[in-house]
């Protein structure tokens, strides 16, 4: 019964803020509050190279990067301190099966937080 | 081996690295005539993974056929058109062939290419792309399942040092290479300035990662428009371009500017050398090659 209803709740609250897009493995808090999936390259881990000159996006050049809009976010927001620090973490590839699931449930099962045995980072963490 | 490796990781020599030339028609004969040109004066040559998102022949094929003609290939792999499988299946399938200079890069959108109704693929992106690279040279998968033994791989990436938002973009180098990136070609940059602070900045943060700024042997203002208009992440200063448009010899100046700026890269802190893509396609190639001081191997 949560597992359905937690995604409606959820989705609810988050698409008209952050236009949330389900990807159930949410990493707003480290990225300034800006949804990465919404960038059309679904990049997880910083800004391409095509970032226009004005700072707008290689893809649709109507609209700010959300990359460097998280950027600037993570500056000038007052989030928590480790918030910000998580800025720079390399976040590992989606698990597209948790599509359309609810985050706050993988969230506390820890599901968005496994990550295919061979992803491991040259520090040791994961 | 990878001569590559060899020099910026053993020596204090620079590298010169190149693009080779997409091939569509031409056959083997257009491989031959490519590497025949370049090979005299590159440590190593980028085969590229449809730039720009135009189909070409593929960058496994193209590294294969270079190395056939005596390149050593510099293999990219962009994340557009892959999945994770079909990457990691590049790099193993390149490892076949012995092939070990992979460089792993996010890539332009469907919309930048002569195909834009295409689906996207960006399963992974460019850093998770680089550390599924590290995870196979130290013998395994993404999905755990083991490779005995692993591929020698030598990583590559690329950065845009002139792309906004510029001081972040040392923290990617940074995340690059705790990805697992040896090495950072850089996009083409005509901003001396922003070059310079992001190398400054590169070799403080990550002093191990080796830097080579890349420059283009282009012919006109109008190649110099034309980057400036339809090639994602670069701009080229209004005053250049004046500055070439002005001149009584377009071909000449922009030659001069060229090098000024290759020159200015080679000095800056962290650069282990230096990356050029001709589009000129004359003999200006041998020409800029010793006005840097280069010596030919034949
Ligand atoms: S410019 Fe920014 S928003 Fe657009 S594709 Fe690149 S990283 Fe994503």
């Amino acid at each position: 019964m949560l597992k359905k209803l937690l995604p409606l709740v959820e989705h609810a609250l988050k698409a008209p803020v952050w236009d949330c897009r389900m990807c159930g493995q949410c990493v707003l808090h480290s990225t300034g509050m800006t949804c990465p999936m919404t960038c059309p390259k679904t990049l997880r881990n910083g800004p391409c190279g095509g970032v226009r000159e004005n700072g707008n996006c290689e893809v649709k050049p109507e609209m700010k990067c959300i990359w460097v809009k998280a950027y600037d976010r993570t500056i000038s927001l007052p989030l928590p301190k480790v918030w910000k620090e998580h800025y720079n973490d390399i976040r590992p590839p989606v698990d597209m099966r948790l599509e359309g699931s609810s985050s706050w449930i993988n969230l506390v099962t820890k599901r968005d937080q496994q990550t295919p045995a061979g992803w491991s980072l040259k520090d040791g963490s994961h | 081996m990878s001569v590559l490796r060899e020099k910026l990781e053993h020596t204090d020599d620079l590298v010169f690295t190149a693009e080779f030339p997409s091939i569509d028609g031409g056959g083997m004969a257009a491989v031959e005539k490519n590497a025949a040109r370049l090979a005299p004066w590159f440590d190593a040559v980028n085969a590229t993974d449809n730039p720009a998102a135009h189909a070409h022949a593929s960058n496994t094929t193209t590294a294969i056929a270079m190395k056939m003609h005596g390149l050593e290939p510099i293999m990219q792999i962009v994340c557009r058109d892959k999945n994770r499988l079909a990457i990691q299946s590049d790099m193993m399938g390149a490892s076949l062939h012995g092939i070990t200079n992979i460089s792993l890069l996010t890539g332009d959108d469907v919309t930048a290419g002569d195909e834009p109704q295409a689906r996207r693929v960006f399963d992974v992106d460019g850093i998770q792309a680089i550390n599924i690279a590290r995870g196979m040279a130290t013998g395994s998968y993404l999905s755990g399942r083991k490779i005995d033994p692993a591929p020698d791989f030598y990583i590559g990436a690329v950065e845009n040092a002139g792309a906004p938002p510029f001081d972040y973009r040392i923290q990617r180098a940074l995340k690059k290479y705790r990805a697992g990136a040896n090495f950072l070609q850089l996009q083409i940059c005509y901003h001396p300035d922003r070059l310079e602070a992001f190398c400054k900045g590169a070799a403080e943060l990550v002093p191990d990662l080796k830097l080579i700024p890349a420059v283009a042997l282009v012919k006109s203002a109008k190649s110099l428009n034309f980057m400036n208009d339809k090639i994602a992440g670069i701009d080229v200063p209004a005053a250049s371009i004046a500055r070439i448009q002005s001149a009584s010899d377009q071909r000449e100046e922009v030659y001069q500017l060229t090098l000024e700026l290759a020159k200015h890269a080679l000095s800056l802190p962290g650069v282990r050398g230096l990356h050029i893509t001709d589009f000129r396609h004359d003999d200006s190639l041998a020409q800029f090659m010793s006005d840097l001081a280069r010596v030919p191997s034949y």
